[in-house]
């Protein structure tokens, strides 16, 4: 078991916040319709145990606007499928030539195990319940385009805390730059623990007290199939939590409304929020390339 | 195993029995095997051969209520021969070995397979075997046929009994043969797919994880049970959380017939130890909150814990460095028992050798009935673990002399170590 090797990007919780910095400061000079051959040469794995379309194009797209050569790997159609272990195949990747590995899977602390065996940079795309480092930074790099700085903001983040990465992230990220974050959902999806992840967190089961004053609505995606689960009815969850024009207005006048996608009109958000004025959904994914380029810069040693 | 014929005498260590109630400087003669004489220091002359005990515990043999030795079916993780001569190391003199191989141990013949000197033991192995066909849960095997073979308790570790009606009858059975029961408490239906306790740290790894609850629930119920049939006879394994003790507490007020046992690593490490998806700590009961250890060091203090046991379970690094949810559940503890039981115990929270010394021998010796072992009265048999309580020094997991390293005390600096293990009068390990 070894260190991570520099450059890697395992979760925003052990990042120091002058990284954080350095990376959105990075990201906000990159451009993706610019081509930089920062890393011509260079072989980038993107490495997916789990189904994406936003991450994996994104990522792919960032390493080619950087000149690097990419290879996609997925369960199916590989050695994966033949029960072929994580540090094998990271073992077999590094020995074909490849500089960095962008892993997403399905387990939490998969890319920690690779990074611990591998001297390649690993760049974690989602691991599980755990975290989705390049989100939370696509999404502070969103806010700082709408807000410009972090300074007295708040930020409500509701649905389905507990199965996501991408809430987790964004409560580490926010909260090293001051932001108050109030969680809101039924206590099976936002367990009373939540809080604990990290101080300046607060949760709440009323929409309308999550709501009052905050500067960022962030919504999540929330799975039928897990409310069932859970024993909550839909229509409950609907009445309850979903994002409508009228619940819109308890934020602030100028508050964004963001989602990591993939969203489900009509369930956690109505249509008309989606497409409406505040949203900012399609800025997030927009901003995934640059936010991309800036982690993949970094991970290969050009991220001055 | 062959009885020592020579005499050997244990001179100048200070001697801790508890069965005996003897905590002071005394000689032991062992001859035949057994204990043939313990006097005051310099009583005792004319043995063939002497060991020069000073500055040292004599304690009687320790004794492990929860081993996994993986055979029959899985040696590449542990023998009867390796897994003895990693309890002799830590100065355990009889183990008792779980079922829960390839296949199960619910026959008399995998019994006395167990048992045969073919295995290689060096030291006594107790089996205990299935409680039901297969640790299916369905069929309760044959008791007495198991019992006769040498088993000394039945269980399906690893798969609790969940059913109320088959937790009833072999309670019943059980307490018709006088043979314990023992429950690895955990409902696993509120367990799918967890790797961990359920609170603020697997919260943040973003990890499933058990409640304490899915302990305490089958251990309340299993008291339950042990209070109505009478003369049954109860042992929580692996006791890890405090309202599981909390049951433990009313059932043995009640008078009933029931004891448990609690791990060094829930003793020593909590749910936050696991840190970045140790794999070497994850187990199955999980580490536990801070307060669940506090409860438990408690227990262990005030007598309501019955025997220290150290689940050792062995696995191959294959099996251990994958990803955290697929890990095998389990770490290797023969050889760290002692050590950590002297530096958390006594020397962090000062409960006195004497007690550890009991949780360690008479304890565990009473929970099974494992006559003659456990103290060192004369007549017993002569099983020794002789210990220097001062003694610091560093585990290496590479060097153990199990087959796996699975353990999270690797280059852990410890005080207490075992100086020699003797079991039926003989030597079994020296410390170089």
């Amino acid at each position: 078991m070894n260190m991570p090797a520099r450059g890697s990007l395992l979760g925003i919780e052990h990042l120091e916040t002058k990284e954080i910095q350095g990376l959105l400061n990075l990201a906000r000079r990159m451009n993706p319709q610019k081509s930089r051959p920062l890393l011509r040469g260079k072989r980038v794995v993107l490495l997916f145990y789990e189904a994406s379309t936003r991450t994996r194009t994104s990522f792919e797209f960032a390493a080619k606007a950087l000149g690097a050569t990419t290879t996609l790997v997925q369960s199916s159609g590989s050695s994966i499928e033949k029960g072929e272990s994580v540090i094998d195949t990271g073992y077999t990747l590094r020995a074909v030539g490849a500089d960095c590995i962008v892993m997403r899977h399905p387990s939490a602390g998969a890319p920690h195990l690779m990074a611990s065996h591998l001297d390649i940079p690993i760049v974690n795309a989602g691991d599980g319940m755990h975290e989705h480092p390049s989100q939370a930074l696509l999404d502070a790099l969103t806010i700082l385009k709408h807000k410009r700085s972090f300074k007295a903001l708040q930020a409500t983040i509701i649905g389905d805390i507990f199965h996501s990465r991408v809430a987790r992230s964004a409560c580490h990220l926010l909260t090293r730059f001051g932001v108050k974050v109030v969680l809101c959902g039924p206590p099976e999806l936002v367990p009373d623990v939540s809080a604990s992840l990290v101080p300046g967190l607060r949760v709440t089961r009323h929409i309308e007290d999550a709501l009052r004053g905050t500067d960022v609505v962030m919504l999540l995606r929330v799975q039928k199939e897990r409310l069932a689960g859970q024993k909550i009815r839909l229509q409950d969850y609907i009445a309850k939590y979903q994002m409508t024009v009228a619940r819109v207005k308890l934020a602030k006048r100028d508050a964004i409304v963001m989602h990591p996608g993939p969203i489900i009109r009509g369930l956690e958000l109505t249509a008309e929020v989606a497409d409406g004025p505040q949203s900012v959904i399609v800025d997030e994914v927009h901003n995934g390339v640059p936010t991309r380029m800036a982690i993949l810069a970094r991970a290969l040693g050009r991220g001055k | 195993m062959t009885v020592e014929r020579k005499s050997i005498l244990i001179k100048g260590g200070h001697l801790i029995d508890p069965a005996a109630k003897i905590n002071a400087p005394m000689d032991l003669l062992l001859r035949d095997g057994r204990v043939a004489e313990v006097a005051a220091p310099n009583k005792i002359h004319g043995a063939d051969e002497k060991f020069d005990a000073r500055g040292l515990i004599v304690a009687p043999g320790f004794i492990d209520l929860h081993v996994h030795l993986r055979e029959p079916g899985q040696n590449y993780k542990e023998t009867v021969a390796s897994g003895t001569a990693a309890a002799a190391a830590g100065g355990f003199t009889s183990v008792c070995t779980m079922p829960n191989t390839v296949p199960v141990v619910d026959t008399a013949e995998w019994v006395s397979w167990l048992k045969h000197p073919e295995r290689g033991a060096v030291v006594n192995v107790f089996p205990i075997a299935a409680a039901t066909k297969g640790s299916k849960g369905g069929t309760l095997t044959d008791f007495a046929a198991l019992q006769r073979a040498g088993a000394v308790a039945v269980t399906d570790d690893g798969k609790p009994i969940l059913d109320d009606d088959i937790m009833r009858m072999a309670l019943r059975l059980g307490a018709e043969l006088n043979i314990p029961v023992v429950q690895h408490a955990e409902d696993t239906r509120m367990t799918e797919n967890c790797s961990m306790h359920a609170g603020p740290t697997s919260f943040r790894l973003g990890l499933r994880a058990a409640s304490a609850a899915a302990e305490a629930n089958v251990v309340d119920r299993d008291v339950t049970l042990a209070q109505q049939i009478r003369e049954s006879r109860l042992h929580v394994a692996h006791l890890s959380t405090s309202d599981a003790l909390k049951a433990v507490r009313l059932g043995k007020r009640a008078k009933a017939r029931v004891t448990c046992e609690v791990t060094p690593h829930h003793f020593t490490l909590i749910d936050e130890n696991v840190g970045q998806y140790d794999t070497n700590c994850k187990m199955n009961p999980p580490l536990r909150s801070a307060a669940d250890r506090e409860a438990i060091l408690v227990a262990l203090a005030d007598g309501t814990v019955d025997a220290i046991a150290t689940d050792h379970a062995p696995h191959a690094a294959h099996e251990k460095v994958v990803e955290f949810e697929r890990a095998a559940f389990g770490i290797t503890g023969l050889e760290t028992a002692l050590g950590l039981a002297v530096t958390q115990l006594h020397r962090e929270h000062k409960i006195p050798l004497t007690r550890i010394v009991e949780l360690f021998t008479s304890g565990p010796g009473r929970v099974f009935d494992l006559h003659e072992r456990g103290t060192l009265l004369r007549g017993s048999f002569a099983d020794l673990t002789i210990f220097d309580p001062k003694k610091r020094w560093t585990y290496e997991a590479a060097k153990s002399v199990s087959l796996s390293q699975n353990t999270p005390f690797d280059g852990w600096q410890l005080t207490g170590k075992v100086i020699a293990t003797m079991v039926g009068g003989k030597f079994v390990y020296r410390a170089a």
